[in-house]
């Protein structure tokens, strides 16, 4: 019996190996981008000696000498460099979380208003979304903030019922305030928020136990809302104050008295914000609701349901799926757009930044610290937009 | 008989015509509240419009348009060398012309949007234009030779046919450089016009397309990286696009208006423009690539299998299989990332430049309009939002126009 000879290995010489091509690759494109970089880096510091401004963040701790028209926090031009900065992230933080919510309000009611059965009212709706989604968001802001300034003076602001006052500083809105008795009347809040959360956890627990669905988030927000509202009745009776007031703008000699004024500014990037992403939300609505299968429509009203039944039951939860990771982009697409606010003076953390830039000639570290912050408010809205995406995608088997 | 008779042809459902009060029952008075929203809207409609149109006809700060529709149109550019630019507008609009009467399908979809937009920007500088016309050709002559040019270059390209094919890639591929040189020159007859004097809706339309034009090559192999099977290429890549896409452009231009001269050695200057240029190509390098990646991710596998099976290499699959059918299928999308930066290029006013925002702000601040009543910003402002909105929205109608050719295309 011949013996048959294994079959000759020929090794593959190395030039011809993917593997190792692979890694030679990589290698060489390693050293490449590092070495590029490296080249910038050293021209840099080196232009930076030179011009004695060697990169440090040692300035963080001096005294920023600059006002700031208006802050979250108290803030004074002695205060550090440091602080002036978290000025900046607070107030686009409050423009952000603000607009999110209300360009989500103002999308989704002009979604809705796109897929109305009032041809008036849905060619109104596509009018304004083709209008403001064409003009780039800088101009909105300015002509905004323009108009904002072209108010009447405080003396002469214009007078919406007592509640809201346009005047060339800003708006002034009445405002809740709490009073003397809102200690009182905090017990009860939580004793509700409590019994709330106590109907909630119990109700979800028995539907997963049965396994069958149901309602119980109204439910638990009726019980809190009874027993808040019961406080309140109670606290007043008691005390003699509400707990709770709304605080109305009193027009004093110079300025306005009580009530809540919002800088022009602040008003002007609030408002072109909301305006143009409520644009892009209502597209995202409209065809998250058309995507849904006309199928699913019929056969929730061929079972019986209400049309408004199958919106919030059977078509919104399923265009809630398509809509969120496009609405994702929108919020953080509003997040990056705040930093617009340098064009009409409204201190953010860019125009914050900026400014420290043009008095300390910092540019590399006031840079670096700007990017680190606008990087991790996205990724933390990322991640966060995804934890819900997760918990409301359908679960397949 | 309860039953419906299917051996019977079933009849056509009757198809009611509307008359007019029909049609307002139907789609505006069908219940209670819709009546309320209807008649709320109209009157709400009639105070928006009446308001609009009576401003319109008594606003006071025409003239200050009517004066700077140059100053909008080319900021400060030379009025004596203005021919370069239109020169320019006119060589782009003819090769338009010739490439969507060779190629028609998407080009010529694009060649129609860019003459529509062409013919509409004509109207309002016919409106506005100054009496004694500052330069040769005033500027509606000019948006309407544009236009003609679309259509005399299209009709010429279909009779040339596939002849001009070649020369016309040619044409393209040397069309950039070539219009900046035009509008830049080199001494001697064309003498050089610093990019400061560059602005207004010159300087916001070269911006956008060499945003798009250069970000091109980079955003492909950002894109192509990102799909590698290499790790390391693979994260820079994604390191590169997720940082990009992370932080707002003014943050971008702000780095390259501060930053890029520092990066080269000796501390040379660099043109304001360059650096805007520079920063808007990176910004727009990594919105480019996911758009890409997007149509690479929707080939099916079996066509990069059947490639290699074939017998090409990966660089021959990529460059004669994938990408072609990639570029194809993401055409509308980068439509619209063309439309957004168009828009976006607003943001150069913040590093200083002047472009068609920055040069209506240069309006809005000339002292000689002090005197008028309320300012001139409304007029002025309203302009300029008028020629964006002609761009972005034919732009986007063009987009979509493609998009449903594309989708003809493919069953």
């Amino acid at each position: 019996m011949a013996v048959s000879t294994p079959p000759q290995r020929t090794a593959i010489p190395f030039y011809r190996d993917t593997r190792i091509i692979a890694i030679i690759l990589q290698a060489v494109f390693a050293v490449l981008v590092i070495g590029v970089l490296w080249y910038l880096y050293t021209n840099m510091i080196e232009g930076l000696r030179r011009a004695n401004l060697l990169p440090t963040f040692a300035f963080l701790r001096t005294p920023a000498g600059f006002p700031i028209a208006e802050s979250v926090i108290p803030y004074d031009p002695s205060m550090t460099y440091g602080r002036a900065f978290i000025v900046g992230a607070l107030n686009t933080l409050r423009v952000a979380v603000t607009g999110i919510i209300l360009a989500t309000v103002l999308g989704i009611f002009i979604g809705i208003c796109r897929l109305s059965s009032n041809w008036l009212l849905r060619n109104t709706a596509t009018v304004y979304v083709e209008i403001v989604r064409n003009v780039p968001l800088l101009l909105q802001l300015i002509l905004w903030f323009f108009l904002t300034k072209a108010f009447p003076r405080v003396q002469e602001s214009i007078n919406a019922g007592g509640l809201i006052f346009l005047h060339n500083r800003g708006v002034t809105l009445a405002w809740p305030a709490t009073t003397a008795s809102f200690g009182a009347w905090a017990p009860w809040l939580w004793a509700g928020l409590l019994a709330g959360a106590g109907f909630y956890a119990v109700r979800r627990y028995q539907f997963v136990r049965r396994d069958r669905p149901g309602v119980a988030l109204p439910w638990a927000a009726l019980i809190a809302g009874t027993i808040a509202l019961l406080g309140f009745v109670v606290t007043r009776i008691a005390s003699g104050t509400w707990p709770v007031t709304l605080d109305l703008p009193e027009l004093q000699r110079f300025n306005f008295e009580g009530g809540l004024t919002v800088t022009a500014s602040f008003a002007a990037l609030l408002v072109g914000l909301v305006v143009y992403t409520a644009a892009f939300i209502s597209e995202i609505v409209r065809s998250g609701i058309q995507a849904v299968n006309k199928g699913q429509r019929e056969a929730a009203r061929a079972l019986g349901l209400t049309n408004g039944q199958t919106l919030r039951l059977v078509i919104f939860p399923q265009a809630l799926r398509i809509m969120i990771p496009p609405m994702t982009s929108q919020y953080l697409n509003l997040t990056k757009n705040s930093s617009l606010a340098i064009a009409i003076a409204f201190p953010d953390l860019f125009y914050v930044g900026n400014t420290i830039n043009n008095q300390t000639g910092q540019a590399v570290p006031v840079i670096l610290m700007l990017m680190a912050s606008y990087l991790s408010v996205s990724l933390l809205t990322s991640l966060l937009m995804n934890w819900y995406n997760r918990r409301i995608q359908l679960v397949e088997r | 008989m309860a039953t419906t008779d299917v051996s019977q042809p079933r009849a056509r459902p009757v198809r009611q015509s509307l008359d007019v009060l029909g049609w307002l029952r139907e789609n505006l008075f069908n219940s209670w509240y819709n009546v309320v929203i209807t008649v709320a809207l109209l009157i709400l409609i009639y105070q928006v419009v009446s308001g609009l149109a009576g401003w319109l006809f008594t606003a006071q700060g025409w003239p200050a348009v009517v004066a700077n529709l140059k100053v909008l149109l080319a900021w400060t550019y030379p009025a004596d060398q203005l021919w370069r630019p239109q020169l320019a507008l006119g060589v782009v609009t003819l090769l338009l012309g010739l490439s969507a009467g060779v190629w028609r399908g998407i080009v010529l979809a694009l060649a129609v949007g860019f003459g529509v937009v062409c013919l509409l920007l004509a109207l309002p500088t016919f409106l506005l234009a100054p009496v004694p016309a500052q330069v040769a050709l005033p500027a509606w002559q000019m948006f309407l030779a544009a236009a003609a040019l679309v259509a005399v270059g299209a009709f010429v390209g279909n009779a040339g046919g596939q002849r001009l094919r070649w020369p016309l890639v040619i044409a393209w591929v040397l069309l950039y450089p070539v219009v900046i040189l035009i509008i830049r020159g080199f001494g001697g007859p064309l003498p050089i016009v610093d990019t400061n004097l560059w602005g207004g809706l010159m300087l916001t339309l070269l911006l956008s397309v060499s945003g798009i034009v250069l970000s091109f090559p980079l955003g492909i192999l950002l894109a192509l990286g990102r799909r590698s099977d290499l790790p390391v290429i693979k994260w820079f890549c994604i390191a590169y696009i997720e940082l990009i896409r992370g932080v707002p452009l003014v943050t971008v231009l702000f780095m390259g208006s501060l930053m890029l001269p520092l990066f080269l050695p000796g501390g040379e200057s660099i043109d304001q423009l360059v650096r805007a240029t520079v920063a808007v190509t990176l910004f727009s390098a990594a919105y480019l690539a996911e758009n890409v990646r997007g149509g690479l991710q929707a080939i099916p596998k079996g066509q990069t299998e059947a490639a290699r099976a074939l017998g090409l290499n990966v660089v021959q699959t990529t460059l004669l299989i994938t990408l072609p059918q990639a570029l194809r299928a993401v055409i509308p999308v980068l439509v619209g990332q063309f439309i957004s930066l168009f828009k976006d290029t607003s943001l150069v006013v913040i590093v200083g430049l002047a472009d068609l925002l920055g040069a209506a702000q240069g309006v809005v601040g000339q002292p000689e309009w002090l005197g008028t009543p309320g300012g001139v910003w409304r007029e002025t402002f309203l302009f300029i939002a008028v020629i964006y909105w002609f761009f972005s929205f034919t732009m986007s109608r063009t987009s979509r126009r493609i998009e449903q050719q594309l989708n003809v295309g493919k069953h």
